[in-house]
């Protein structure tokens, strides 16, 4: 494999962003047919290193070489020109163009003029037969799976005749299953050929997958080892700087009464489809019910008919007795529910505003905050500096805007608005998506403190790791469906991977 | 020692944060009045002459005597009360993420209501209205349709989606073709010598009383300032600006935070179009004694300017209504003395406008960092 | 545009045309009213039809343009003032003079769209707060010149308005020497093709707006450049990262969109009358932008919403001609005030979306960052 002639590197780059060195003196290299995985946290410059590559950014020192030649990188047409193809994470697809039309897109089939979509059809299916990557060229995007999708990423960079392929954290929105699938696909590519650099921060895929590995961290390059030299607590090691402890110290535990139970609610999302059927579940005081499953199988949908943020269309939601079904957010959260949002930017801050103002977003109207319609400064000030120590929110002070903030200490200001109130039932969804593993040690030791006070915790996550730390049970969700729950103690990561690919569903 | 030290800075700090969110819309000011004096120029007009009509115009001067002086400053008053409240009226609603451009209409709904009660009640009553009845009565009946007239929009932004931009200015056209239809006859002013679509004048118990003899300043004035004050107070004090504000900035941490979103979307509207209504209200009874057919044209455009030229702040609303009040009101002297037409002003204006909205503009020319947020409106068609 | 948007559209105007046949009925033969109504309706609807389709290039491209009314103001302005100049100043041959007013109009539309361009595209300011301020930089710009260029001191015209070149001519389309010898001796026959060809009988911008239509929908949804436009509307850095550049599709855009706009001015001042008024446009570009999003951003769709606002405005126009004949339990008809409140009516019921919603372009209105 070393033997094999170099096709990229990059030499001693760094790119500073306002506030964040994100790329301190980088060096990386990649060989002709070979998988080398970048591995690092969230945060540790590793998209920003693929962004430059690929012409995104343009960085402020150093340089880069493509087989052997200096490359001058400005513009993705520049990369592509080049041969290097890049699958972001967040799918650069548009949902309302066919497949055919997203392939081509920037690199049209013209004919009299007018788009040729008939000759781009026949080249993505000689793809797709070349590769194993079964697409149907005719449709509409938006309509696909998550990993159909990827695919159509994949073909595009193909149909543009890459020979460097870079994976931008391709495993995210993938089973277990999809995602042996997808090293099948990368195995197929480097046979042919084709160059891959993978990035991800799971140590498993890396140690399955990769031929070298590189680890950065705070934007620095750590080491690159092979994977037969390492194992997983030296990579962790390396990624975060110290001992991680991969495990949460979770004790044995008593659940008591039912708090929530949901009996064969029915949810339609904004565009009228029916994206939760007849699901039912309960969750008791102090346990924690992780709910599994790949994402956009009905999980945001859920919480948002469990929290008051969309109504169901049938089926019922009770709270300690009390029937909340489609109540709107204030009746439930009074009735003693805390709930940490999927998208902390969009549902949990509003970022203009102060640390304190956004610690009382959900009380502002009650006392102490406010007495007969008028706010009451002191009580936020005070409220919001008693949370700023309890829950080790790194900022200047209180009056600090909530979007100045990074995403874990943004994630501690909900976490702690919500869990210092005096609570039943905690929704927490995708808790810790995108931060580092300091602040995601936090929020699990968090959450647990929660269930061991008796509170009932409902956990929807995307991370199967993550659900198996935390949960007594886990429920598996697939298209709108709940379609198994079972002790967390009983089942195997590769079980729970196959229901969440939708295997062995039974229909009762 | 300590405590003095940081009193100072506070002080500091409070100046400093004045300067910073004034230094662009006076430098946006500043270049505005250079590129008007290039087109005076260009025109064939004299700049410095130009200018210092309208500043004698709207302030007077030692030239023209003290009565002449304070004449021009009671009328740059006079002026700026409408546009106080229209101001307000469209900051109230950026505030609350809404953009109105619909305060010509809804002024003209408010002005013709309070036309109606201030002429129509004493006939229907068949008796006299004391003037602590009546005046309050037509201002408040004026405010109040005002406010309902926004509303409609409100409630269909709340429950259909139907964007608020384009149902305002709908609801403009409504509004004028109706007041047409109603000063041209129903409210029509009956006296045999009249040819215009007006109505008749309001009875002496709905009139505002001057506050000097022989000046036209009158209450409605102060009690402009009072209500920018007000609205200061309602959208930093109270929960219920706390709500506004919140749904401005975020609806859906708004819904997530229990806030009725649908129902402070009507409220902030119906609010705005009060104040809106006032301005017309205002004008009926305290200046003009009468609504007439084309007199809110202008004002909703005018509105908008000033909510963005004063950022939002009652404050520099207030500021903003009276360099707009004096550009006004300054007019006839600057054409008096150049023979240039009024509407060069409304060019001016919509330069200052161009230069506040695209601060970037000035910031590039100006070489200044930006430091605040950008504001963002436009939430696209779909509601 | 789905079957339940255009069968509204079909009756809205069916109600309309009714309503006039059975007024006027009693003045004139039913074929001859619809006929004069179609052909008023295919008129009035140019500026709306062109107005929408600078929405749909706008919009498509992910720039919101509440501008168009203000574009359409200046451009009725500067097209019938380059065509007074022309004709007055340099003494060209009226035709020429109007044609260059057309180009004029066309022009001041691309100029006032560079400026929103470079407010909403490079200095991403809000798109709707940009808009406005067109608006408001056509009022007080035309209410200015309109007044200095003619009545100020050292006026080339001497303090009057000086006559124009006049407006574009009407094209004949021969239906009915097609016509006249299959009638052969029957007049009935002869005058209903008379009173069908009115319909096709149409001046050349607003046969101009029906062909661009069909161009429009063709190039949005058939060509590389549509291809192009509507992803940059979509999903931007998608387009970025296949090497599209967002920015520069998104100016060219702006700059067709204004073109149109500017079309739609010339309309005014150009081809319906020859004369300028302040305030002309009288918020036909927003009820445009409600025409491009019932017609869901398509050409097609937005040209078939902007016939029903023609057609209500066809309405409040053929009710003056039948004032006299109307019967009196429909006395409100005589009422243009109420009359004229149609559209705007119309533009908010429309805009309710209760005839079914529509989707903007998702990135419309965002400005691009890296």
């Amino acid at each position: 494999m070393s033997e094999s002639p170099i096709v990229l590197e990059a030499k001693g780059i760094t790119k500073q962003f306002p506030g964040v060195l994100a790329n301190d003196n980088v060096n990386f290299d990649l060989r002709k047919g070979e998988i080398h995985a970048l591995l690092g946290e969230n945060g540790a410059g590793k998209s920003t290193l693929m962004n430059l590559l690929y012409g995104l950014h343009k960085p402020d020192k150093g340089e880069i070489t493509v087989n052997g030649k200096n490359a001058i990188i400005h513009s993705p047409n520049d990369s592509i020109e080049l041969g290097i193809g890049m699958v972001h994470q967040h799918f650069m697809l548009i949902p309302v163009f066919s497949v055919a039309e997203n392939v081509m897109l920037g690199d049209e089939a013209v004919k009299n003029g007018s788009l040729d979509r008939n000759s781009v059809a026949k080249k993505i299916t000689d793809i797709s037969k070349q590769y194993g990557l079964d697409v149907d060229p005719n449709a509409l995007v938006g309509t696909l799976p998550v990993g159909i999708q990827q695919r159509v990423e994949i073909v595009k960079t193909l149909y543009r005749n890459a020979e460097i392929v870079i994976l931008d954290e391709p495993t995210a929105v993938l089973t277990p299953q999809e995602a042996e699938d997808l090293f099948r696909i990368m195995r197929d590519l480097t046979a042919r050929g084709v160059s891959i650099i993978f990035i991800t921060h799971k140590l498993k895929e890396v140690l399955a997958v990769a031929d070298r590995i590189t680890v950065m961290r705070a934007g620095r390059v750590i080491n690159t080892v092979k994977p037969s030299e390492t194992d997983s607590a030296q990579l962790a090691n390396m990624m975060v700087g110290r001992q991680v402890i991969l495990t949460v110290d979770k004790q044995d535990h008593e659940a008591a009464d039912e708090i929530l139970k949901v009996e064969g609610i029915t949810v339609r999302d904004q565009r009228d489809l029916e994206t939760v059927h007849n699901v039912s579940f309960s969750v008791r005081g102090g346990e924690v019910l992780g709910i599994a499953g790949v994402q956009g199988n009905g999980q945001t949908e859920l919480s948002e008919a469990l929290t008051g943020l969309r109504s169901p269309t049938s089926g019922k939601v009770t709270i300690d007795g009390k029937d909340l079904t489609g109540k709107p957010p204030r009746i439930i959260t009074e009735a003693g529910l805390a709930h940490i949002p999927e998208d902390r930017q969009r549902h949990g801050l509003v970022l203009s505003y102060s640390i304190a103002d956004n610690m009382a977003l959900c009380d502002y109207y009650h006392a102490p905050f406010s007495s007969r319609g008028v706010l009451q400064p002191k009580a936020l000030d005070e409220n919001a500096r008693k949370l700023i120590s309890a829950f080790d929110v790194r900022t200047p002070s209180a009056f600090v805007n909530a979007g100045k903030l990074s995403g874990g200490n943004q994630q501690k200001v909900i976490v702690a608005r919500e869990l210092s109130r005096n609570v039943k039932l905690v929704i927490a969804n995708q808790p810790t998506r995108g931060l580092d593993v300091g602040s995601i040690e936090y929020i699990h030791s968090e959450i647990i403190k929660m269930r061991d006070r008796g509170v009932a915790v409902l956990l929807i996550s995307a991370e199967l790791d993550e659900i198996m730390a935390l949960s007594d049970r886990i429920a598996v969700m697939y298209r709108g469906q709940i379609v198994a729950i079972v002790e967390a103690k009983k089942t195997t990561r590769e079980q729970l991977g196959l229901w969440m690919a939708g295997a062995h569903v039974q229909t009762a | 020692m300590q405590s003095e030290k940081q009193s100072n800075s506070l002080i500091k700090r409070i100046l400093q944060s004045i300067s910073d969110a004034s230094l662009v819309p006076f430098l946006a000011i500043l270049t505005a009045v250079i590129i008007g004096g290039i087109i005076i120029k260009i025109v064939g007009g004299d700049p410095f002459l130009a200018y210092k009509g309208l500043i004698e115009g709207s302030f007077g001067s030692p030239e023209l005597g003290l009565e002449k002086s304070l004449k021009a400053i009671s009328e740059t008053a006079v002026w700026s009360t409408p546009y106080i409240f229209a101001g307000l009226a469209v900051a109230l609603a950026f505030k609350g993420g809404l953009f109105n451009i619909g305060a010509e209409g809804q002024l003209a709904v408010g002005a013709v209501f309070s036309a109606l009660i201030g002429y129509a009640l004493p006939e229907w009553l068949g008796f006299d209205l004391p003037v602590y009845i009546h005046l309050p009565l037509a201002i408040i009946v004026g405010m109040l349709m005002g406010g309902v007239w926004a509303g409609i929009v409100g409630a269909l932004k709340a429950y259909t989606g139907g964007h608020e931009v384009i149902n305002t200015i709908m609801m403009n056209y409504i509004a004028l073709n109706t007041t047409s239809f109603l000063l041209n006859g129903v409210m029509k002013d009956r006296s045999p010598t009249n040819v215009i679509a007006r109505t008749p004048l309001i009875a002496e118990s709905a009139r505002m009383p001057a506050i000097f003899d022989g000046l036209r300043v009158h209450w409605g004035f102060v009690l402009a300032l009072l209500v920018a004050f007000f609205i200061w107070w309602l959208l930093n004090k109270t929960t219920l600006g706390f709500e506004i504000r919140t749904v401005g900035l975020n609806p859906d941490a708004a819904q997530y935070a229990g806030i009725n979103v649908k129902r402070t979307i009507i409220l902030t509207m119906m609010l705005s179009g009060m104040l809106a209504g006032l301005a017309g209200s205002i004008e009926v009874t305290g200046l003009n004694y009468r609504h007439e057919l084309g007199f809110s044209i202008g004002y909703g455009y005018d509105a908008i300017a000033i909510a963005l030229l004063g950022k939002s702040h009652p404050l520099g609303i207030v500021l903003a209504s009276f360099l707009f009040a004096a550009m006004r009101n300054g007019a006839t002297r600057m054409q008096f003395l150049t023979q240039l037409p009024v509407d060069l002003i409304s060019m001016i204006q919509a330069l200052i406008l161009l230069f506040v909205a695209a601060d970037a503009i000035i910031r590039y020319i100006y070489r200044i960092k930006s430091k605040g947020e950008r504001v963002v409106l436009t939430r696209g068609w779909g509601g | 545009m789905d079957w339940k948007r255009f069968g509204f559209i079909a009756l809205i105007i069916t109600v309309l045309f009714g309503v006039v046949v059975v007024v006027g009925q009693a003045k004139q033969p039913p074929l001859l009213i619809i006929t004069s109504m179609l052909a008023t309706t295919i008129a009035v609807a140019t500026p709306l039809t062109l107005g929408a389709l600078s929405g749909v290039y706008c919009e498509r491209a992910g720039v919101v343009n509440i501008g168009i009314e203000g574009m359409m103001l200046t451009a009725a302005f500067f097209g019938w003032l380059g065509g007074i100049y022309m004709f007055q100043i340099y003494h060209m041959d009226a035709m020429v003079s109007i044609v260059l007013g057309v180009f004029f109009a066309i022009l001041t539309g691309a100029i006032m769209a560079l400026l929103h361009a470079v407010l909403s595209i490079t200095f991403k300011v809000d798109q709707i707060i940009g808009g406005t301020v067109i608006n408001i930089l056509a009022v007080g710009l035309t209410g200015f010149l309109n007044r200095q260029l003619f009545f100020g001191k050292g006026s080339v015209f001497g303090g009057s308005v000086p006559a124009s070149p006049g407006v574009l001519p009407t094209i004949h389309v021969p239906i009915t020497e097609l016509f006249t010898s299959i009638c052969g001796s029957s007049a009935a026959c002869l005058e209903n093709v008379q009173a069908v060809n009115r319909v096709f009988d149409q001046k050349p911008i607003a046969m101009g707006a029906i062909l661009l239509v069909f161009l429009s929908h063709y190039v949005l949804f058939n060509t590389r450049w549509g291809l192009r436009t509507r992803a940059v509307g979509e999903h931007p850095k998608a387009a970025d990262t296949v090497g599209i550049n967002v920015a520069k599709m998104r100016y060219a855009n702006v700059l067709i969109g204004g073109m149109f706009a500017g079309l739609a001015g010339a309309y005014f001042t150009i081809e319906s009358v020859p004369s300028f008024e302040p305030l002309l446009t009288n918020g036909r570009g927003f009820i445009s932008l409600a025409a491009m999003i019932f017609g869901n951003w398509t050409p097609i769709g937005a040209w078939a919403a902007a016939l029903v606002f023609g057609a209500s405005q066809a309405l409040l126009i053929n009710m003056q001609i039948y004032r006299d004949v109307i019967p009196p339990q429909w006395a409100f008809l005589q009422q243009s005030y109420i009359v004229g409140l149609t559209p705007y009516i119309l533009t908010m019921f429309i805009l309710t979306g209760i005839i079914g919603r529509t989707t903007p372009p998702a990135a419309d209105g965002v400005p691009y960052e890296k």
